[in-house]
Order: C-alpha cells, then structure tokens, then sequence
C-alpha cells in the first residue's frame, strides 16, 4: 500500500496536521509527503515521521497555490500513482483536494476520522449527526483513494525514521484557474493560546443573551489560561469572528477541560468539541443536548453561576 | 455582471435526521429549506447586482425540486431565476458528481462569477466549490469574509488559520463565502408574492448533455457500507443551581488540577 500525505508549510513547519496523518499512514503502509513548502528542516521533520519520500512543490509567495498543486499532484499520480492520498480538513488542503479530485475524475471523502484497508479497498470512516453514529464509506479502488481526516483523529507521534531527500515538483502553467494573487498576508494575534492547542476551553453559546456577555467568558478565561471558543450561532450572530467557531464548520477541539456556557449543544456544535477530557456544562434548560455529554452539568442561568465562579476563582 | 448562486434545499436542520436503512441515504421530506449558510451566499449576488445594473442572480440547485420552498426562499430575498437540475438518477451523487452536475448548468449562459457557501449543512463535503472551479476552470476564491469587485476583478479578504491574506483574481472566478460575510436580507412580502411567479427552470441530466454513469450511487465511485451507532458519552452529574453550584465547578476545577 502506498500512501502520499499532502503537508502544507505553516509558519516554516510542517502542519501538526500532516504529522498526524504521517504517523497513521505509516503504520499502514509505504509513506510519501506531499510537501507544499520550501523549508529543509520541515522536510527532516516529516522523515523523521515516517516520509520515506518527500516531493517539495514551492510555488511563488504571492501566487494562490492550490490549482497548481494539484495539477502537479495529478502528473505525479500519472507517472506512478498511489493506493491513497490523505489530506487534512484545512483551508489549503480542501481547496488542494478538491481540484485534484476533479482533474483525477476520483472521489474524495471528507471529514473522516479513521480509515482502513480492506483488501484493496479503502474504507473510511465519518461521523455523522454530531458524532452520534459512525458510517463507513468504501471507496472503489481504481486510481487514488482521496480522503480529507478531521484534525486530532490521530496522535502526531515521532517513528519510522527516515532521512529523505527531496524530489522537487515543478508546478505547470494552468493558465487562468491559477491567476489568483495574494496581495498581502495579514495576522491576527490573539491574546492567550490558541483554541485548538489549548488546555482549557471556555466556550460561548444563544444562552449567553448578547454579545457583550462575551466579556465574562474572557475574563473567565483569563483567570484559567483558557482559549474562548463559540457556537455556530453566536458567530453568524456577528458576536465573535469566525476563528472562535468550535464545531462541524469550525474547529475540533480536544482540551482536557471544556466548559460550555449557554450552550444547548446542537450537533453541529458537539461534533468540534465531544472528545474533550471533561467537559462542564452551564444551560438554563435541563433537557438541553450539552447535558448528555457533559460530565458535569449545572442548570441554571449563565448570567448567575459564572459571575460567582470568576469570584470564587479570584478568592481561590 | 452575470452572477450563478449555488444553492442547496435541505431537510429543515431544526428536526432530527435520519438516514434510509436499505440506501443509507438522508431521508429528504417534500418541504426541504433553504440551507442556512446558503442566505450569505445570495445575498452576496443581491449586493453585487445592486451595485452593476444589468445584472442577473441566478439560482443553481441540484436534488428532489419537492415542493421548492427553499429555491422560493432564496427567489424572495431577490435572485432573478432559478434552474433546477431534478433527476433519479442523480440519487447518491457525492461531492464530484454534484460538482458536474452544477458546472453543466451553470456553463449553459456565460457567467463572470459563481457564489458558493463553503459547505452544506447536511452533507458538508466541503469540496464542490473546489471541484467546480477546476472543472470551470476558474480561480476558486475560497473562504471569503469580504469581498469588493472593481473593474473585472474580484479582491477578497481569505480567512486563514493565522488571520487572513488579501487575494485577488481575474473574473470569472468561483467565490465560497463565509457566514457573517454580509447579513442576510429577509425576503419582504413583496419579495414572497414576487418569488412565486419568477422562473424556475427545471431540468434533467439528459437536458445537460450528462452520462448517467458519471453520477449518482454508482457514478460516485463511493459507498456506504454500513451506519452504526458510536459507542457514546455519558452524561455525569447534574446540578440544578441553587445559588451554590459555582462551587460545584471549582471543585471540578481542583480535582482536575487545573486551578
């Protein structure tokens, strides 16, 4: 079985990402990264994960890479292609994975948290209606399996060491499907750790009433060194941006603890967050989704028990 | 400015979903809506033909038409027309299949721009824009959380896990929005009478030039195999707040360690 892991550069490293997926891939067959980037020490690191082989496409800085990645992913398939190509569910990834499944005439499976071999098949596994049920697709086996894994469906672990030597990949003209530009990169620095690293998440839901309620939770968070986090409805609501959106359209999260703050935990929300260590839960309504899951769940109003609770915290 | 808006009518997200035992197939009712994250996208064609008279807003949808109260939905807040490609077959397309489907309908008139959302909220492939703008070949301007068109081209601020890069590109292009890009209009009650005598266009795979054995179950080259339940989380202990269950939590907090 040979497996391609695509591994974008992020700030001059591989993906936490693609490491996950290397360190599956490689206990399942022969590995080989798809490495958009140009750094030689991301090239050692995803050898040191299993990467026996490492195809490096650097692309302009200014150009917006995915047609060209994956025109060039394609002519790689056409020369000796694999059983599998896996890529995570990250902006560059989806975008990378669905031009290449369109060129290859393949499809792609998206938001799996697990696959396996079956003979020659590749079946994958999906959650569906917010992790309640698992499903699992087989993917007919003519040409490369594409499959996109959720975030943190693996553990990112170091093994099967190899020190290759990267083939460099030209990236053909697609003439008017590559004219996009980026004209500038902007970073937004958030105070505290990051959402989908931290330790402890403190999460906002409806429940809290307006969008000033946000202020408590990110005192509440101070106090714990804990990352905020929100619901799909809070941010369509315009209350927080789009990076804070834990759930099916946003982030997976796996803190130790998280703590649900008028939350009702609709599945789309449950799907980002269930695998928590521990997870507490303050709702007003006692039949709320949140509770089935929490470990410990407090009915009552957010508005009262928060407040009391960042007391306590400053007493303690 | 001609303007393609793809949209999608879903089972309303407020009821449970259920899956079809023999087909494992989402069971659609006769009453679908307009899915949610699909409102950002028209009115992001409403705006951009506010803004370029002679523009059109043309709604592309793919699946059981049934009663066609969510193309109505998206027809009221003020798309021009609607073209509806219904056929059995299309029955189980995956993400590519649906992206063909949508591609020969949409190159059936010349278009500057396509409006995607970036994932349906019953399927969320999250890969058809993608697969579209490759098979339009076209710039995919993905993840969008602002967007301005200015002489022929399109300038979007792109969300990325840092913050975000400007980027821009050439019409025609494919755009996915993000929610929250723009707030959505609510159809007015002149908007609702409007909707019901605008065209809506219904059309078969025959009618796009399409191979049966490109789509559906057995054009997708995917199966499902089986839907079992997950093994689940319980739910621990419950406390309803007298006044005193913040110490509740801050107990949970010491036992874990993590204050």
């Amino acid at each position: 079985m040979e497996i391609w892991v695509f591994a974008e550069e992020v700030a001059g490293a591989p993906a936490p990402l693609a490491l996950e997926l290397l360190t599956k891939a490689r206990s399942v067959g022969q590995v080989a990264a798809l490495y958009l980037g140009t750094s030689d020490e991301g090239v050692a690191e995803l050898g040191r994960h299993g990467a026996g082989t490492v195809f490096k496409m650097s692309p302009p800085p200014d150009a917006l890479p995915a047609a060209a990645v994956a025109a060039a992913i394609a002519q790689l398939c056409e020369a000796d292609a694999p059983d599998l190509i896996l890529f995570g569910l990250a902006y560059t990834d989806r975008d990378v994975a669905g031009r290449l499944s369109a060129r290859l005439g393949r499809p792609v499976v998206s938001n799996a948290v697990d696959f396996r071999l079956e003979g020659e098949t590749v079946v994958v596994v999906n959650e569906i209606f917010g992790g309640s049920h698992l499903m699992e697709t087989a993917i007919r086996a003519e040409g490369p399996a594409l499959v996109i894994v959720r975030p943190k469906s693996f553990n990112a672990e170091p093994g099967g060491e190899q020190t290759p030597t990267p083939t460099d990949v030209e990236l053909p003209d697609v003439g008017h499907a590559g004219a996009a530009t980026i004209t500038a990169v902007n970073v937004e620095e958030s105070e505290g750790p990051k959402l989908t690293e931290a330790d402890i998440v403190v999460s906002g839901g409806r429940g809290l009433g307006d969008a000033s309620k946000f202020e408590m939770l990110e005192q509440l968070a101070g106090q714990l060194g804990a990352a905020l986090g929100a619901t799909r409805a809070v941010v369509d609501s315009g209350w927080v941006p789009y990076s804070m959106q834990v759930g099916q359209t946003g982030k997976t999260v796996k803190p130790s603890v998280y703590i649900a703050c008028g939350i009702s935990g609709a599945m789309q929300h449950l799907v980002g967050m269930k695998d928590s260590a521990t997870i507490i839960a303050v709702n007003k309504d006692p039949d709320a989704p949140i509770f089935s899951v929490a470990d410990l769940g407090i009915v009552g109003d957010v508005h009262q028990v928060i407040p009391k609770l960042i007391e306590a915290l400053s007493a303690a | 400015m001609n303007i393609a808006v793809c949209v999608k009518q879903i089972p309303d997200p407020a009821n449970p979903y259920s899956l079809d035992e023999e087909t494992h197939l989402l069971v659609r009712p006769e009453d679908q809506v307009l899915d949610d994250t699909d409102r950002y996208g028209v009115e992001m064609g409403l705006q951009m033909a506010d803004a370029d008279e002679d523009s059109t807003v043309t709604l592309i949808s793919m699946g059981p038409s049934g009663s066609m109260q969510g193309i109505r939905q998206a027809l009221a807040m003020g798309a021009t027309n609607a073209l509806v490609i219904t056929d059995p077959a299309l029955t189980g397309s995956g993400a590519l299949a649906t992206a063909r489907v949508l591609a020969a309908a949409i190159k059936r008139n010349p278009f500057d721009m396509v409006i995607c959302g970036t994932e349906s909220t019953d399927g969320y492939s999250g890969v058809v824009p993608q697969q579209l703008a490759e098979l339009l070949e076209v710039p995919a301007l993905t993840y969008a959380r602002k967007v301005e068109v200015a002489g022929g081209t399109v300038r979007i601020e792109q969300q990325t896990v840092a913050g975000y890069n400007e980027v821009e590109a050439p019409m025609p292009v494919v755009l996915t929005v993000t929610a929250g890009v723009v707030e959505p209009r609510y159809p007015t009650f002149k908007g609702i009478m409007a909707a019901k005598s605008k065209p809506v266009e219904e059309l078969t795979i025959a009618d796009l030039g399409i191979d049966e054995a490109t789509v559906g179950t057995t054009g997708s080259g995917q199966e499902t195999t089986s839907v079992e339940a997950a093994p689940e989380r319980t739910g621990g202990t419950k406390i309803e707040d007298e006044g005193e269950a913040h110490i509740a939590i801050l107990e949970k907090l010491q036992e874990l360690k993590v204050v």
